[in-house]
């Protein structure tokens, strides 16, 4: 972005990549999916680099609401700076955060989460995607909480899997019923309450039980958790964890 | 006019406790802290319209959720016909909203109808809580007392219908008998008065008075009864939908003097424009009842303790001790604790003890994985992840107390911009050698 605002442009689209999409080994590859996407759409965007850092998610939902607006404040402080107007997201933490969060503190920007502009390419015609790729995988989708019942996104990643595979199957508890992964408001970073088991394996049950080749995900905590679920169970041979971005990518063979 | 007279007696007792008690509760009120605005009154029209009138979120499970739709739009109606039996007890009339004609009758017809529907769902329920042991009416937090409760007011509805039944078909048959027009359609009732036929007038006219008087005086011993039971739901649950948080589940609300504070730290210059002294501190975050807004407080008044809530709560799913219904009923419970001792001895009474902990442990706050289950499921409308995370707020930014790998978490946020120890100069490692379309 620096080097962009430098040289006089403003790309349309600031893409967040959060610290999972930096940090993460296996997220960073979801990242590296949804910029070659980008890329191939021809989506004029453009990251922070070293000067993007925690939106604060965890540590609001911790309740350290004073980190949280630290960071929250020098956030839009950049955002200002470089006069970002739309900024996309890949982690729906960050979307909401983003979305209905800084606001409150003067953030105003036009937060978008990846599967709604995929989504919105797909039916402009731009992004066409190829269902004979991965027509044969039976593929079922884990709802984040935080892009379906935080902010009603149930039907975007449900219609670009659709037009993945023929093959779609739902869980029981779906959309607005769909189960936590287990990993938000914090609980990512710490040790699980004591209880009979851990969230991330009722989930991964609940998967299971639709008898998939692929679990879709749409966030990184998600993603962490199905995939511990699935090593669990070990079930990490027969059946795989994607993000959506991966699938699209695998089907444009990008 | 002894029966105006014995009528308006009764009434006056009835709405005098019940100001009593109102005021008691909005003497709670005043003891708790400011919410969000409410404005969008449009907006709120909608949203009762449709999940309290609609019964939208107690269809999310349709089969029970259809008996209790019925029982709800079954009180809309019966409601009316209670006013006019007040209006005919206070003034001697008869029957007095008979001139509203067609709609009379379909009033009074949907009502005859209702009750039957109403006794019979009513029964289910009953049935369900004694005899079957449905997993969503027990929890720690389900004492004997709130089985009782429960019971208690399924029973007293169970008898106000009955009553009902019985009142309009005796006046079905009384009217019958002595060849008078009968005032209102009652397609139950007629069936059985049908039944207890071959009686004289005097004995009808009997038995309409009985019914008529028990179905009254049920009602105000019901209503009075009603902001000591969980059953107050009946008058809150309606107000709490139209009070609804409209903000979308994933939104917390923002604290303003934290915002206060933060701009001061980073800016200096501002520290000299505000008033220093003076100002009272305030507590950040939720330690006891008082501490809770006045929107926190409904909705624990409004909660009916179905366990919606819980049985969707991923935690309490998993066997961990957090029950969403619990934080809202130990909120109701602690405010009936401390509320009458703090309106007594004034607002820096403590009886050392507080919500947090005494009721509420550290182990169920951190929990809560803020995923909106619970407020998604809740048929009224309550939000419970606002009042959990207002608690911790309480624990990390008064006490410092937080698991260790949060306080981790908490450090490498301030010094690494991000929750793991990884420094900022990598940031961009992931995008090494992608061809990326910068331009």
């Amino acid at each position: 972005m620096a080097d962009l605002f430098g040289r006089g442009e403003k790309p349309e689209y600031l893409f967040w990549v959060g610290c999972a999409g930096a940090y993460d080994d296996r997220y960073k590859k979801v990242a590296r999916a949804f910029t070659k996407i980008l890329t191939h759409l021809n989506v004029s965007f453009a990251v922070l680099g070293k000067e993007e850092s925690c939106t604060g998610d965890p540590a609001r939902r911790a309740g350290n609401e004073m980190l949280y607006q630290m960071q929250a404040l020098q956030n839009i402080e950049l955002f200002k700076m470089y006069e970002v107007k739309k900024i996309i997201t890949i982690c729906p933490h960050c979307f909401n955060i983003f979305k209905n969060e800084y606001p409150d503190l003067g953030g105003n920007c036009e937060v978008i989460s990846y599967v709604q502009l995929l989504d919105k390419f797909m039916d402009e015609g731009k992004l066409k995607l190829d269902a004979s790729k991965l027509k044969n995988n039976r593929i079922t989708y884990h709802d984040p909480c935080y892009l379906g019942r935080s902010n009603d996104i149930y039907d975007e990643p449900r219609s670009i899997l659709k037009s993945l595979t023929t093959n779609y199957v739902e869980m029981d508890r779906n959309k607005s019923f769909a189960l936590c992964c287990g990993a938000g408001g914090a609980q990512m970073f710490k040790e699980a309450e004591k209880g009979n088991k851990e969230v991330f394996i009722e989930r991964t049950e609940d998967a299971l039980k639709t008898n998939p080749k692929i679990i879709a995900t749409a966030c990184p905590f998600c993603m962490t958790m199905m995939t511990d679920g699935l090593k669990y169970k070990n079930k990490e041979e027969e059946i795989k964890n994607y993000d959506i971005a991966e699938l699209i990518a695998i089907s444009l063979e990008l | 006019m002894i029966k105006q007279i014995v009528f308006a007696i009764a009434l006056l007792i009835t709405l005098g406790a019940f100001t009593f008690t109102i005021l008691r509760i909005i003497s709670f009120f005043k003891l708790t802290k400011k919410a969000f605005p409410v404005r969008d009154f449009g907006k709120r029209f909608g949203v009762m319209m449709e999940v309290a009138f609609g019964q939208t979120k107690i269809f999310r499970r349709p089969v029970i959720g259809f008996l209790h739709a019925l029982v709800f739009w079954g009180f809309c109606v019966i409601l009316i016909g209670s006013i006019e039996m007040v209006i005919d007890g206070l003034f001697g009339t008869d029957k007095v909203l008979k001139f509203l004609g067609l709609f009379y009758d379909i009033i009074m017809a949907s009502g005859d109808v209702f009750a039957l529907l109403i006794a019979i769902s009513i029964l289910v329920f009953l049935f369900r809580r004694v005899f079957l042991h449905i997993k969503r009416f027990e929890g720690i937090e389900m004492k004997k007392i709130s089985h009782l409760d429960a019971n208690i007011a399924l029973s007293i509805i169970l008898f106000l219908m009955l009553s009902l039944l019985g009142m309009n078909s005796a006046y079905y048959s009384h009217t019958t008998l002595v060849g008078g027009t009968i005032e209102g359609v009652y397609p139950v009732s007629k069936f059985l008065s049908a039944i207890f036929s071959g009686l004289t007038t005097d004995s009808t006219l009997v038995q309409y008075e009985i019914f008529w008087w028990m179905h009254i005086l049920l009602i105000f011993l019901f209503a009075n009864m009603l902001p000591y039971s969980k059953h107050f739901h009946v008058f809150m649950s309606v107000p709490n939908v139209f009070l609804s948080r409209l903000e979308p589940l994933g939104k917390l609300p923002n604290m303003d003097n934290v915002t206060r504070e933060v701009k001061l730290m980073m800016d200096p210059n501002t520290a000299f424009a505000t008033p220093a002294a003076g100002a009272p501190i305030e507590r950040f975050g939720v330690k006891d009842a008082e501490d809770a807004s006045w929107k926190n407080y409904f909705d624990s008044l409004a909660c009916t303790e179905c366990g919606r809530c819980t049985s969707v709560c991923p935690a309490n799913i998993t066997g961990k001790k957090l029950s969403p219904r619990k934080v809202i009923m130990d909120l109701r419970a602690r405010m009936k604790e401390k509320g009458p001792m703090l309106v007594k001895n004034g607002k820096d009474y403590t009886d050392n003890k507080s919500l947090l902990r005494d009721y509420i442990s550290e182990e169920e706050l951190w929990a809560c994985t803020t995923c909106n289950a619970c407020a998604k499921e809740c048929p009224i409308n309550i939000n419970h992840p606002t009042l959990i995370i207002d608690m911790r707020r309480y624990l990390v930014m008064e006490e410092g107390s937080a698991p260790g790998e949060l306080k981790a978490v908490f450090s490498n946020i301030e010094n690494n911009g991000a929750p793991w120890q990884y420094s900022s100069e990598d940031r961009l490692l992931w995008a090494a050698d992608l061809e990326m379309n910068v331009k």
